[in-house]
């Protein structure tokens, strides 16, 4: 899977994020790192925060495109 | 309801501190993994170690209950913590041992005690789900 594609799901679901990026973690496509700041998580739980992310990428993540994902969320508070 | 989302629900509800993985602490299959049993262990958390690996309805019946699509999964005194990455955060802001200690309180498991429970074991039932 592509940085670019990763991103955008993500640019879909939290179109006012102040910070907004894809890693791929192993060069691989399926080992990835994202980060998303935005006033969406303002008051959330990480678990809360984290399961936006995780439906943002529902898709690639039941079909296996996406094997292992890690995530930073932050409020912009 | 299977048996096997029964005794998934149980290890949750009366275990203090679960952990399910990929692996057991002697072979760990997965880098998350890793990560979670390590802050696990550096809060000093009791550590209940689920491996599910040896069936795959494992992951899919935890993932029905917990609503959380992947593993390593971190349950405190029957909550959802996270995985890898919020244990993490959690321990490294104090968080994690704050949560350890209004969760299980005084007693609440002897820190650093760990124990590995086989979900696949003995259990016919379980194989045969799905």
């Amino acid at each position: 899977m592509a940085i670019d594609r990763l991103e955008s799901l993500l640019r879909r679901a939290f179109p006012n994020a102040t910070e907004l990026f894809a890693a791929d973690r192993t060069g691989t496509g399926d080992h990835f790192q994202v980060v998303v700041t935005s006033a969406r998580f303002d008051g959330l739980s990480l678990v809360e925060a984290h399961r936006l992310v995780y439906d943002a990428l529902a898709e690639p993540l039941a079909d296996g495109t996406i094997h292992e994902l890690r995530i930073r969320t932050r409020g912009t508070q | 309801m299977s048996e096997l989302h029964d005794r998934i629900k149980e290890i949750i509800d009366s275990e203090p501190v679960v952990l399910f993985m990929k692996g057991t602490p002697d072979f760990i299959a997965c880098g998350n993994s890793a990560r979670a049993l390590e802050a696990l262990r550096a809060a000093g958390a009791p550590v209940t170690v689920v491996d599910i690996l040896p069936d795959p309805q494992i992951r899919v019946e935890l993932s029905a209950l917990s609503g959380w699509p992947t593993v390593p999964q971190v349950f405190i005194g029957g909550e959802l913590i996270g995985g890898a990455d919020i244990t993490e955060e959690l321990f490294e802001s104090g968080e994690l041992e704050r949560k350890l200690g209004e969760k299980l309180g005084e007693g609440g498991g002897a820190p650093g005690q760990e124990k590995v429970v086989d979900l696949a074991e003995g259990g016919s039932p379980f194989r045969i789900v799905g």
